[in-house]
């Protein structure tokens, strides 16, 4: 059974659909990239599925045991963030809030699983460094190790490399490669960055006027796919 | 002048004043940082107004405990204004300076047309920066503060993990199943009870500092959440202390006092982050 099932999704805000008739599914092991123009709703299609909205029709399932509660997400960075005062640990630990049911503190159980993944990520010599200080691929990985804490199974990142220089970039997709392929993470990612959307993917999902959903192969041999690499100026792989 | 402090701290009120006044800086101070950080500062201004327009209706209806009124008003306010701060298509800002200055000028018109009091701007006066209500609160008056106050430093502490996630990374709280709506609401509702408790000490025009000054004060030397909530509580009721005992050596006005301790105690804190940042680069 899929991990997670989307039929006939239709999303928006307000009443106002932006975006209709997505169906698609997600296998355990999958890299599924959603690609597409700005503004095309590939933000508000992972908000969703997130339980940050609702949608205005269709259905999404969760299968293999997963909740929508744990589903380890990597949102874009926020204002707020920039300038927090707050140390590695502190937020990596955060991504454990939501085993914490009714407990009001973290216990000895998170506290191991903020370590191991901050481990995981190369974080712990930064574990005391306070994330304002960090570089913005530093910054990146407290947010993926975060994102860590919350699953086991799924990840979620939306555009986990804009603003990265290109160094830090293919480092982090390297990161997020071993998550899928060494860990057995599922990874679903919003990309702008094609080119590597189509060497990273098992699966596309193209989000926009027209909607494709498929293997990466089948991807590529569509006129879609055509169309918006010649648009992008990305390189067919 | 030991001497003096000693023979002032036989007096019932100055011992009161001082409990209540290190009270409210402690709580005032542990919300602090999280408003700075979420943006929310302008939310306590604007409700100190809306307090400042409540007490004006209560003592035009001659409550003889305006809390009952005041109290009510300033937390369904907080609870709006956090409303409309949401939705996007609303201007949060433009709804609270509304709110405020709109329950500033009624709370005054109020005071003018029916006040029996012969001295109407001194009465004014007072409820906007204090004065020495702080003096001569009421046994009860001292027992709210204190059960209020650690109702505040209770909850603070229970919901410290969840405030902080929220403080953070809303989204990110949300998908992880934290009711992020509730906890503002939380938030929101406990400024409301620190704003009304505060108006004893500092009146409501310089609550804001209260608020302000021990976090962004904080914010300037420490790098982890933690730290800076703690020191931001220790410099709140360092300085309240201070701006107490000042005050009635030297009469001065209490608010004034105490705010005018924070701005210095924010001026040290940043000349000392300059100076640790010239030494490490």
């Amino acid at each position: 059974m899929a991990l997670l099932t989307c039929k006939d999704l239709v999303l928006g805000y307000d009443g106002h659909p932006v975006l209709s008739g997505i169906s698609f599914e997600v296998c355990a092991g999958d890299y599924l990239c959603i690609v597409g123009e700005n503004g095309s709703g590939k933000t508000t299609l992972m908000k969703t599925i997130l339980g940050l909205q609702k949608p205005l029709a269709g259905k999404i399932t969760f299968g293999d045991g997963l909740k929508q509660n744990e589903i380890g997400y990597l949102p874009q960075q926020t204002d707020v963030q920039r300038d927090f005062p707050a140390t590695v640990r502190e937020i990596v630990l955060s991504g454990c809030q939501g085993r914490m049911g009714r407990r009001p503190f973290y216990n000895r159980e998170d506290k191991k699983t903020a370590a191991q993944n901050m481990e995981r990520l190369d974080l712990s010599a930064l574990a005391g460094r306070c994330y304002r200080e960090l570089s913005g691929g530093q910054q990146q990985r407290v947010l993926l190790a975060r994102a860590l804490c919350a699953t086991q199974k799924l990840i979620v990142l939306d555009e986990p490399v804009s603003g990265l220089d290109p160094h830090v970039t293919s480092e982090m997709y390297g990161l997020i490669r071993n998550l899928n392929r060494e860990d057995g993470i599922t990874v679903m990612m919003i990309s702008h960055d094609i080119t590597a959307a189509l060497q990273e993917a098992t699966h596309i999902l193209h989000v926009g006027e027209e909607l494709f959903f498929g293997t990466k192969a089948d991807y590529l041999a569509s006129p879609l796919a055509a169309r918006f690499l010649a648009l992008k100026g990305g390189e067919p792989v | 002048m030991i001497e003096t402090l000693r023979m002032y701290m036989q007096y019932d009120m100055v011992r009161n004043a001082l409990i209540v006044g290190v009270l409210i800086a402690l709580c005032s101070s542990l919300l602090g940082v999280t408003l700075v950080l979420k943006r929310f500062s302008y939310i306590g201004d604007g409700l100190s107004h809306v307090a400042f327009g409540a007490i004006a209706i209560a003592a035009v209806l001659h409550l003889s405990d305006d809390m009952v009124l005041v109290m009510p008003v300033t937390i369904l306010c907080a609870v709006l204004l956090l409303r409309t701060g949401q939705k996007t298509r609303i201007r949060g800002d433009a709804a609270i300076a509304m709110i405020s200055v709109g329950a500033l000028a009624v709370g005054y018109l109020l005071m003018n047309i029916f006040s029996a009091s012969s001295n109407l701007s001194g009465d004014v006066c007072s409820t906007l920066f204090g004065s020495a209500s702080i003096l001569t609160l009421t046994k009860a008056e001292v027992w709210l503060s204190i059960i209020l106050s650690v109702v505040v430093v209770v909850i603070f502490l229970l919901f410290y993990n969840r405030i902080f996630a929220v403080t953070f990374d809303e989204n990110f709280a949300r998908a992880a199943g934290t009711k992020v709506e509730a906890y503002n609401l939380l938030i929101a509702v406990v400024i409301a009870v620190i704003i009304v408790l505060a108006m004893n000490l500092v009146g409501s025009l310089l609550i804001s500092a209260l608020v302000i000054f021990p976090a962004m004060s904080a914010m300037r030397l420490f790098r982890s959440f933690r730290a800076v909530t703690i020191a931001s509580a220790v410099l709140s009721v360092f300085c309240a202390l201070m701006g107490i005992l000042v005050a009635i050596l030297a009469d001065t006005p209490v608010g004034s006092t105490i705010v005018g301790m924070d701005i210095l105690a924010f001026l040290i804190c940043l000349g000392t982050a300059r100076l640790q940042g010239r030494t490490s680069k």
